[in-house]
Order: C-alpha cells, then sequence, then structure tokens
C-alpha cells in the first residue's frame, strides 16, 4: 500500500507528457516507449562473486557500482543519503549512485525489462504494480536477505524487523518487498486544542458522537477527510470493518471468498461513517490531502484521519504549540477487535531481477534495515523505521503518541491486502469509500457495490487470483 | 537535367522519411502488434491471442462509459468553442462602428485579440493547476469564496466543481466543469484563426451588404459565416481530436483520474488505468489502436461532409 501521495500540483508538463505518450495518445513517442520494452537480453550481473562473509553475506565486490532510486515524497529523501554513508563505511570502494524521483513508475518501468536500476524504492501514487512485477517475474525474491546476519545487531535482518514486515512483503510465499517504513494510522487531534477545551479524545463512536456538538459550538468540524484520493477513507473504513468484525472477514473478503462482504456486523461496522455524514460533521468541500491537512492544521476540524507520516510531510506549516497526536480509530461496542490497531511497514524496495548489480542491492537493504540507519531514519522522518527500536530517542509527540499506541495495542495489526492483489477492486473501492463520504451511498450500498465488485473479478479470467494467508 | 533533381530530393528527404519510419510508423505498427498479445508490460514475455482484446472491448462497461463521456466532448467541444471564437472574431474584425472608414471591430479590439489569445500561450497542465485554485471545492476557491462572501452559495454546501458526479442535463456536472476549461483554454486560437479568415474576405463584399441594408446579424450569418466554412471545417477537426483526448485535465483535476466514480472516465483515462494500474498493456494498447481507427473514421468523413467547392476572391 503506498502511503506517501505526490502532490498533484507538482506535475510537471514533461512528465504529464510522457505519460499521456506512454498511454497511447501521442502515438507517437508512446510507441517508442513500448518499444524500448520487448526484445532485450537479460543482462548479466557484473557486481558479485567477491568472497562472502560476515561482513559481506552477498560477496559483493569491490569497484562495482551499484543504482539506487529513492521515492522522494512525504519522508523526503535525507534518511536516504544517511545509508550511503553508513553502507560506504563498511564498503568504501562499491560507488553508489542515488537519486530521488517522485516518478518511480514513469522513470522505472520502461527500464524494468531492459536495464534496470539495482534497487528501486517503489513507492507513492506512481507507483509500479507490486503484483504484476511479481507475476511477470520482473523482480527478484528477496529471501536470502531475511537469513543474512544484521548488518549491526545480533541476529539475522529478519529478527531485527518489527512484527508484520516480512509478512507484508510476501507473496505467492516468497518475500520480495522490504519494507523500510513502519506506519501507524488513526485520528489525529491537537492535544494543546482538547486541553484548553477540557475535551477529552475519544475512544469509542459513542463518545465521538457525544463530543461532536460541543466541538461544533466551537465553529470547528469535528472530521475532515481526503475527498480526492479514495484509499485515504479507505483506510478508515477498513479499520472500522476489522475491529467489527475481526481479522478472518476480512481475509475472505482479500480472498475474494464467496458473499464476503454479507457476513454479519459488516454493514452496522460501516454506519457510525453513514451517520458522520448524514450528521454534517465533515468539513464542507472536497478537499485534497494536503487541503485537508492544512485545514486541521488551521483549526478547521478537531480530527484527521491519516497515517503517520502527516508530522513530516505538513512541517513547514504547523503552527506554534501545536500538539499533534495521534489516537487509534474508534471503536463500538461489541466490536471483537476492538484493540487491534492499523499499522503496517510501507515504502517498499523491490530489487529487479535484471538489475546488474543485485548482491550490492541486498547490501544496501542491509545497510537501510540497520539499527544506525532507522535510528536516523526515525530522527529525520519522524516516521518509525521497520526495524525494531527505531524510535528509542526520538523527541516528538506525534512519535510519541504512536508509539504509544503502538504499545496499548494488542499484536495483531490491521491489514487489507486486496488493493495489492487487484487493480480493479483497488479502483472501484477506492471510488466508493469516496461514494460512501459523499453521502451518496449507504453503509448497506457500499457493502453491495463492493460484492458485486468482488464477485466481477472472482469470475474474470485475466485477472490471476492471490491468496491471503496471514 | 532532371535525373540531377530526382537525386538532390532523394537526398533531403531520406533522412526524414526514414526517422519518420523508425520513430512513428514502426512504433504505430508495434502498438498494433502488442493489442493482439496478452502483454503486461513489465517483462518481454507476451502471448499470442488474437482478436481476444478487441472482443473483450466491446463488453467492457467502462469503455462504453468512456465512449459517451467522449461523445459528448467530441459534440461539445467543437460547438462552442467555434462558436464562442466566430463572436469575438467577429465583434473584433467587423462587429464596430459602421462609418467612412468602412468596416472595423469594436472599439479596444487589439487589446481584446491578445487578452483573449492568452491561455493559449499556457501549457495545459499550468491551466489545470490554476483552474484548481479557481475550482476549490472550499471558501478559498475563487469561485466559491467569492460566491460565499456575496451570500449566493452556502458556505456549508460550496460547489463541488470536478468533484461532482451528479447529472446537469443529463450528463455529470464534472464533464460540464471541464468542458468549461477546454472552450476557455481553445476559444482564443480559434478566434485568430477566424479573424485570419475574415480579414481576407474583401471589404467590399462587407460593403455591398451594408448599402443593401444588411445588418450585423444578415452581414454575419449572409456574408461572413459562408465565406469562413474552410477554416470552420478544419478547426471542427482539430478540436475533434482536441475532445478525444482531454487527459490533461481529466489527470490532473479529477478525483483518482475519471472519478468522481468513473464519472469523467475517457477513453485516455481507461487506457492508462489498463495499461499502468492494472499490467494489461496489450488490452490499453488494443484500446488505443480502437480510438485511432475511430479517430481516422470521424475526421475523414468530417472532411468529407464539409467539402464544397471552394469561392476565390
Amino acid at each position: 500500500m503506498s502511503v506517501s501521495p505526490e502532490k498533484f500540483g507538482d506535475v510537471s508538463r514533461r512528465t504529464l507528457l510522457r505519460r499521456a505518450a506512454a498511454a497511447g495518445l501521442l502515438a507517437v513517442p508512446a510507441a517508442g516507449l513500448l518499444s524500448a520494452c520487448a526484445g532485450s537480453e537479460p543482462s548479466k550481473s557484473d557486481g558479485g562473486g567477491a568472497a562472502k562473509s560476515k561482513d559481506n553475506p552477498f560477496g559483493v565486490k569491490d569497484g562495482s557500482a551499484v543504482k539506487v532510486v529513492v521515492f522522494n515524497g512525504g519522508l523526503g529523501d535525507q534518511w536516504a543519503k544517511e545509508d550511503k554513508v553508513i553502507f560506504n563505511a563498511k564498503h568504501a570502494n562499491v560507488t553508489v549512485n542515488m537519486s530521488s524521483t517522485q516518478k518511480i513508475k514513469t522513470e522505472e518501468q520502461p527500464k524494468m525489462a531492459t536495464q534496470p536500476s539495482d534497487l528501486v524504492m517503489n513507492s507513492g501514487a506512481d507507483m509500479m504494480d507490486r503484483s504484476t512485477l511479481i507475476n511477470e517475474g520482473a523482480i527478484e525474491p528477496l529471501d536470502d536477505l531475511l537469513t543474512a546476519p544484521a548488518w549491526d545487531s545480533e541476529g539475522t535482518v529478519a529478527d531485527s524487523l518489527l512484527p508484520g514486515t516480512v509478512a507484508d512483503g510476501t507473496q505467492n510465499g516468497k518475500f520480495y518487498v522490504v519494507n523500510v517504513a513502519y506506519t501507524v494510522w488513526g485520528n489525529w487531534y491537537n492535544a494543546a486544542l482538547f486541553k484548553k477545551e477540557g475535551w477529552t479524545a475519544p475512544t469509542t463512536w459513542d463518545e465521538f458522537f457525544a463530543l461532536a456538538p460541543k466541538i461544533k459550538a466551537k465553529g470547528m468540524a469535528p472530521y475532515v477527510h481526503d475527498a480526492v484520493h479514495g484509499y485515504y477513507p479507505r483506510w478508515a473504513l477498513f479499520a472500522s470493518i476489522w475491529k467489527a468484525v475481526g481479522k478472518q472477514a476480512v481475509v475472505d473478503i482479500d480472498n475474494l471468498k464467496d458473499g464476503a462482504w454479507k457476513a454479519d456486523g459488516i454493514v452496522a461496522a460501516l454506519e457510525p461513517w453513514e451517520k458522520l455524514v448524514k450528521d454534517k460533521l465533515l468539513l464542507p468541500g472536497k478537499l485534497d490531502h494536503t487541503q485537508s491537512q492544512q485545514a486541521f492544521l488551521d483549526g478547521k476540524a478537531a480530527f484527521i484521519q491519516v497515517g503517520t507520516w502527516l508530522k513530516n510531510e505538513m512541517a513547514a506549516t504547523i503552527p506554534p504549540g501545536f500538539e499533534m497526536t495521534i489516537s487509534d480509530y474508534w471503536s463500538k461496542s461489541g466490536d471483537k477487535a476492538a484493540k487491534d490497531v492499523f499499522a503496517s511497514s510501507g515504502e517498499g524496495f523491490v530489487v529487479p531481477s535484471k538489475a546488474p548489480n543485485k548482491e550490492a542491492a541486498k547490501e544496501f537493504l542491509r545497510a537501510i534495515l540497520s539499527k544506525a540507519g532507522s535510528a536516523k531514519f526515525a530522527e529525520l522522518t519522524k516516521s518509525l523505521a521497520s526495524t525494531k527500536g527505531s524510535g528509542d530517542n526520538v523527541q516528538d509527540t506525534a512519535l510519541a503518541s504512536a508509539n504509544s499506541l503502538m504499545k496499548s495495542g494488542s499484536s495483531d495489526l490491521i491489514s487489507v491486502k486486496f488493493p495489492d492483489f487487484y487493480a480493479d477492486l483497488d479502483k472501484e473501492s477506492q471510488n466508493l469509500s469516496e461514494e460512501l463520504m459523499a453521502g451518496r451511498l449507504t453503509a448497506q450500498q457500499f457493502v453491495d457495490k463492493m460484492q458485486a465488485a468482488a464477485d466481477k473479478v472472482a469470475k474474470d479470467s485475466s485477472i490471476k487470483k492471490q491468496t491471503r494467508t496471514a | 537535367m532532371r535525373h540531377g533533381v530526382a537525386r538532390f530530393v532523394t537526398g533531403f528527404l531520406a533522412l526524414p522519411v526514414a526517422l519518420y519510419l523508425f520513430y512513428v510508423v514502426w512504433p504505430f505498427a508495434q502498438a498494433a502488434g502488442y493489442s493482439l498479445t496478452d502483454w503486461g508490460g513489465y517483462s518481454d514475455s507476451q502471448r499470442f491471442v488474437g482478436l481476444d482484446n478487441y472482443v473483450r472491448l466491446f463488453s467492457d462497461e467502462l469503455i462504453r462509459k468512456a465512449f459517451w463521456h467522449n461523445v459528448f466532448f467530441l459534440v461539445t467541444v467543437p460547438l462552442f468553442t467555434i462558436a464562442l471564437a466566430l463572436f469575438l472574431a467577429f465583434l473584433l474584425n467587423v462587429g464596430g462602428r459602421e462609418d467612412r472608414a468602412g468596416i472595423r471591430g469594436v472599439f479596444g479590439s487589439a487589446i481584446y485579440k491578445v487578452i483573449f489569445f492568452f491561455p493559449q500561450v499556457l501549457s495545459l497542465v499550468v491551466i489545470a493547476v490554476m483552474w484548481q485554485q479557481i475550482y476549490r471545492t472550499d471558501g478559498q476557491g475563487l469561485i466559491n469564496g467569492l460566491l460565499i462572501k456575496i451570500g449566493l452559495v452556502d458556505a456549508d454546501n460550496p460547489i463541488a466543481f470536478t468533484a461532482d458526479p451528479e447529472p446537469f442535463l443529463g450528463v455529470p456536472a464534472v464533464l460540464w466543469w471541464l468542458l468549461f476549461i477546454a472552450v476557455w483554454s481553445g476559444a482564443g486560437f480559434y478566434m485568430v484563426l477566424f479573424s485570419a479568415a475574415m480579414q481576407s474576405i474583401p471589404k467590399d463584399i462587407y460593403e455591398a451588404a451594408i448599402l443593401d441594408g444588411a445588418g450585423r446579424f444578415h452581414t454575419f450569418f449572409k456574408v461572413t459565416l459562408p465565406l469562413l466554412r474552410d477554416s470552420i471545417s478544419v478547426a471542427w477537426v482539430y478540436l475533434g481530436f482536441i475532445a478525444l483526448d482531454m487527459y490533461a485535465l481529466v489527470f490532473v483535476m479529477t478525483p483518482s483520474q475519471g472519478g468522481p466514480n468513473h464519472a469523467s472516465e475517457i477513453f485516455a483515462s481507461v487506457i492508462q488505468f489498463n495499461a499502468f494500474q492494472k499490467g494489461q498493456f496489450g488490452y490499453a494498447c488494443a484500446i488505443a489502436v480502437a480510438l485511432a481507427i475511430f479517430t481516422i473514421l470521424l475526421a475523414a468523413l468530417q472532411l468529407r461532409i464539409t467539402r464544397r467547392e471552394r469561392i476565390e476572391f
């Protein structure tokens, strides 16, 4: 799941034209781009072959070069430059060519079949479809990275990762995607304001609906959401579904099980959202992610639901004295898994199968996942890394509240897989989530339409099916 | 010597033609080739599936939706753009006072010309980003802000613009808002085109018409319009191409690139989704080829219908 959307205002004409071209509109460069993809010879690895050791488990050759592409979105790219320093401390004679971009797919996809970069951070709104990459054999399984010794701590790399990280990167039984960030989702509020007004942050829907009139009386909207990118409200809707009916129901949904959406309690789980819209508790206007986040910072709305990258993304415009605090998604009485937290590893790196220096790419990943690297990551991005203990020494209300949320939650993490599995369902669920939040669908209609969309994908033989086990 | 001329011409043409064949014709052929495969776009393996992609195209609900949205633009973009451009060109060239100096445009027409042409010098993406601010859906938007201040729009219920799928005259509101931008940004160029054409119409025809007692209405419909037939016909074909595209505006301005909930889906956005999100390049190529055939047929038909004897002056 992508967690750091690009800013759409930044789309340059050049990139846009290239995309338009790629879509077959300006057919001239389009076909040129297409022709670049076919008929290539697989390239031989020229980076490996050196002696393997504990400090060099993949046998990276001195004097080789590794090309690393970093997604420069909400988390910035400074942390990756720190990883380069850490990497070069152990491998002084390996050249790291690092570049950063917001246009991962636009720039990397055309190269995948011929001469790809060695290590690509596949993230953001313009990311390459993960299932397609795996089904087409375009990226390398990285199971040997998990069993390699950790860079600067005891045990293996797998031992050093937070729960969920390995599962998140695994598909069809193999580990493909190395997620370096750890994101917690929830409802954000300004603790300073709540203290001043004497409000208590709600933990249940009932408490929220009781508090809402008081917030409205202050001239604030109780809630604001991103009304442009459907995957924002989708996080919240799925947190509610999971908390209400538990993990198995969501696993059934991911596996396109017959009638999975009709399971008892799913409609009821979404009804508070329907009520929230019907009671006019949303800030008027169809704002996008940064506009809605700014409205939250400006005190126009009391709550916003988004992930922990919020602080870093909005760093430039946070007013002084604003105590950005995350709390768990609200539950309701009778919920089966009220304590499960919506958290996951994200910001995934992949190693293309045709990368010339896969050994160094894997070695670089080991450096990113090191204690030193992950501590720098947390310090610079105000976001947790997927390596354990990355946030131990960071002083920050946003990160501290995320830490305590993780500690108070149960060990099961809320996660949804079908958007990664099926592009059609991804799009449909985004659209329908926004329709629900716009008040054009009831909870019941949302569920009916999702079931219909899932049935359609289940029947479509041109779509390769995936299975979620954990 | 004729032989020398042929060699001279060939020498000049060989390189451009080779480049054209390699970079234009060959890729076209390749795209058509991919449309017969199930290529996913990320590997160099593909399976030949014959016309399966084309058969599938006809039962694809999303394509049917996109088709009708493109047809909407196909009708409205040329119609409104040409009507507006003609109206402006007429006012700027022959719509002013008639006096001893003869026919002229309205007062200050030189300045208006620059103003109307201005959107043409901006890139479409700049226009889209600018209109995002104008169309912003809360009190900070230019239009909403103004209308809320003067009390025409309720602050709790601002205009949703491109996030509004509710039908207006049977067509989702978002398409009308996009149409408005397309016409605004296109009218200036065609105004200049029509202005040039109007200036080549001899003044004495107008003077004769005026002597016969024709007013502005009659001079426009009986003299100007018939003599501009060629220019309008060409404009119609160009605008038809633009109407079948509309990608930049949809991509930058609508929620989930074709939303809300598929309300602004067009051919281009469906191609983009299938190729780059769903990883079905073969199918996307089939849609693109179908769109290309459709466009060519339409242009041929258009030029055929409007072909007529030319009037020389």
